[in-house]
C-alpha cells in the first residue's frame, strides 16, 4: 500500500479497521483491437467507516473504476473484494448515486426511495419506515407523495443518496453525485453529504473532479492521473469535523488542495 | 393545442358553417346532380334517415365489434413479437427480416386473400383488422423497450435486479409513451383494416352498406356514412388519448405525438 498512508491515523481509539473494499492491481482494457486502456493497476483499500474520495481529472477511469465496485463491469486484470469477498457481478449490499439522480418519474419521492426494497424484495413496511426516516433526515419530509419533476436538482440528488442508504450498503459508491447542480446548491451539498455520512457512519467512496469537494469531505484523498488510470499519491485530511464551509478559507485546507493539485500534475478544476 | 378562449372558438364555428354554406351554394348554383356531389343539407338528411329507421346502428355495431376485435388481436400480438425482439437479440436477427419485408408491404393487399382464407363472416375483417394494427404498435414496442435510460437500466443491475424485474420496473414505464403512440395510430388503422375488407366484401357493417349504396348512386349516403365513420375515428381516438392520460401522468408530452412515436405508414 502506500506509505504516505498511516492505517491507525485518527482512529487511536478504535484500532486499525478493517478494509471494506481492498482493490488489487486492477486493470480494464476496452475494446478488441483497438485497444484503449481506462485502468491500469490500480491498488487501494478503504477501511470501515473512511471517507474515501478519489479525484482525477477526466480520461482518469473514475467512472470505470465506480462501475468495477458496483460489479457492472469485469476487470481484465486484478481483484476488487469487498469484505474480503471478490466483486464478481453486482451484489446487494452496495449502494450508488450517480451523476444524475437517475430517478424514475412514475414512482413517487417515496417510491423511489424505496426502489432498492422493490427489487430486493424486502419487507415494504419496515423499508417504507425507513425511507421515511431517511427522507427527513435529508430534509425532504413532507415531499414523500410528490413526483421528481416537482423537486429541484438539489432535492432529486438527495432522494438518490437516501434511495442509496436505504438498504444498508456496506459501502457507499457516488460517482460525482453533485456535477450537474449549480455551485452554490453543490456545496449546500458538500455540507448536507457530511453530515448524512457523520449521523450514518456508512463506509464511502466518493468520486469527484474537484479537489475542493475531495478535501472538504474525504477522510482520505486518492489522486487518479489519466491514460490510462492508475493511483498517484493519496493523502490523510486531518480536518476536524464537522467541517462548516469556512474551513475552505483556512491555510490548512489551502495546503491540502495544493498538495492534491500537486500529485494531479497541476490538472484538475481551477474554480469550484 | 393552445388556449384560445370562446372568441376563437365561435369564430372557427363560423369558418368551418361558412365553408358548408359555400358547398352547399356552390352546389345549387352549379346545379350538380346529387350522384356526383351531393349538397351538405342531403347529407344531413339521409345521416338523419339513416340513424332513424335504426339501418346505421345495426352495421355501425358490426363494424365497431370487428374494429375493437381486431385492434385487440392485433396490438396484444404486436406487443408480443415486438417484446420479444426487443429482448432477445437472436430473436431480432431471425425475425426483423420478414419484419421490414411486411412493412414495406401495402398490407391492404392481402385482404383478398384473407377473405378466401377466413370467409365472408366477421372472422375475415377481424383479421384484416389486427393486420394492419400489428404493425405500427410492433415497431414502436421495440422501439419503446429499447429507450429505457441506460443509467436507470445500470442503476437497477447495480441493485442485482433481475432482467424480468429490468423490463417490468423499468422498460415497461419507459416504453408507454411509445406504446400510447403505437395504440392511436392502430386504433385508427384497425377500422381502415375493417372498412377495406367489408368494401371487398362482407355481409353486414358499414363498408358494406357504402358498397351497396355505390351501386343504387346513393351518394350522399356515402357521404353520410364517411361522416359517420369519421366521427367513429375521433370517438376512438379520443378513448386511447383518454386513457393515455390516466396512466401517463408524469409525461408532460402528451397530445404532442410521443416522443417521436413511428409513424405509421400506409396500411
Amino acid at each position: 500500500m502506500n506509505a504516505t498512508v498511516d492505517p491507525a491515523a485518527g482512529r487511536a481509539t478504535q484500532g486499525p479497521a478493517a478494509d471494506v473494499i481492498a482493490v488489487r492491481r486492477l486493470s480494464l482494457t476496452y475494446g478488441g483491437s483497438a485497444r484503449v486502456a481506462a485502468l491500469r493497476d490500480v491498488s487501494f483499500a478503504v477501511r470501515d467507516g473512511e471517507f474515501v474520495a478519489a479525484v482525477g481529472p477526466s480520461g482518469c477511469g473514475k467512472s470505470t473504476l465506480l462501475k468495477i465496485l458496483a460489479g457492472l463491469l469485469r476487470p481484465t486484470e486484478g481483484t476488487a473484494e469487498l469484505h474480503g469477498e471478490r466483486i464478481t457481478g453486482p451484489r446487494r449490499d452496495i449502494g450508488v448515486v450517480f451523476q444524475t439522480p437517475v430517478l424514475f418519474p412514475w414512482r413517487t419521492v417515496l417510491g423511489n426511495a424505496l426502489l432498492p426494497a422493490d427489487v430486493q424484495r424486502r419487507d415494504r413496511r419496515v423499508m417504507q419506515q425507513r425511507a421515511l426516516d431517511l427522507l427527513a433526515m435529508v430534509g425532504l419530509g413532507g415531499f414523500e407523495r410528490r413526483y421528481p419533476r416537482e423537486l429541484s436538482g438539489g432535492m432529486q440528488q438527495r432522494v438518490g443518496i437516501v434511495r442509496a442508504l436505504l438498504h444498508d450498503p456496506a459501502i457507499l459508491l457516488m460517482d460525482e453525485p453533485f456535477a450537474a447542480l449549480d455551485a452554490m446548491t453543490r456545496e449546500a451539498m458538500s455540507v448536507e453529504l457530511q453530515r448524512i455520512w457523520m449521523q450514518r457512519r456508512v463506509t464511502a467512496l466518493f468520486i469527484t473532479h474537484s479537489i475542493a469537494e475531495a478535501v472538504f469531505l474525504a477522510d482520505r484523498v486518492i489522486v487518479l492521473t489519466p491514460r490510462p488510470g492508475t493511483i498517484g499519491d493519496q493523502f490523510e485530511v486531518d480536518l476536524p469535523r464537522p467541517r462548516a464551509l469556512d474551513v475552505m478559507n483556512t491555510e490548512q485546507f489551502g495546503q491540502h488542495v495544493r498538495r492534491v493539485r500537486a500529485a494531479l500534475g497541476g490538472r484538475g478544476a481551477v474554480v469550484e | 393545442m393552445t388556449r384560445r378562449g370562446p372568441l376563437a372558438f365561435g369564430l372557427r364555428l363560423i369558418f368551418i358553417a361558412a365553408l358548408l354554406g359555400l358547398w352547399e351554394l356552390a352546389v345549387v348554383q352549379f346545379d350538380v346532380p346529387a350522384f356526383i356531389m351531393p349538397a351538405p343539407s342531403k347529407i344531413a338528411h339521409a345521416l338523419y334517415a339513416g340513424i332513424e329507421s335504426g339501418l346505421y346502428a345495426t352495421h355501425l355495431y358490426v363494424t365497431v365489434s370487428e374494429t375493437l376485435l381486431g385492434f385487440a388481436l392485433g396490438c396484444a400480438l404486436a406487443f408480443a413479437f415486438g417484446s420479444l425482439i426487443a429482448v432477445s437479440r437472436t430473436v431480432e436477427y431471425y425475425l426483423y427480416p420478414l419484419v421490414v419485408m411486411f412493412q414495406a408491404m401495402p398490407k391492404v393487399a392481402l385482404v383478398p386473400i384473407i377473405l378466401i382464407w377466413f370467409g365472408l363472416g366477421i372472422s375475415s375483417k377481424v383479421v384484416s383488422a389486427a393486420l394492419v394494427a400489428f404493425f405500427p404498435l410492433m415497431v414502436n414496442t421495440i422501439v419503446g423497450l429499447r429507450s429505457a435510460d441506460e443509467d436507470r437500466v445500470n442503476l437497477l443491475r447495480s441493485l442485482a435486479a433481475s432482467r424480468w424485474q429490468i423490463f417490468r420496473m423499468l422498460q415497461l414505464p419507459s416504453a408507454l409513451p411509445y406504446l400510447f403512440a403505437g395504440l392511436e395510430i392502430a386504433m385508427i388503422f384497425s377500422l381502415i383494416g375493417a372498412i377495406v375488407a367489408e368494401l371487398i366484401s362482407a355481409e353486414k357493417g358499414l363498408g358494406m352498406l357504402m358498397q351497396s349504396m355505390s351501386f343504387s348512386m346513393d351518394t350522399a349516403g356515402e357521404f353520410s356514412i364517411l361522416v359517420l365513420l369519421a366521427v367513429l375515428g375521433l370517438v376512438l381516438n379520443g378513448l386511447i388519448r383518454l386513457v393515455r392520460r390516466q396512466v401517463l401522468f408524469w409525461d408532460r408530452s402528451h397530445d404532442a405525438g410521443a416522443p417521436s412515436p413511428t409513424k405509421g405508414d400506409d396500411p
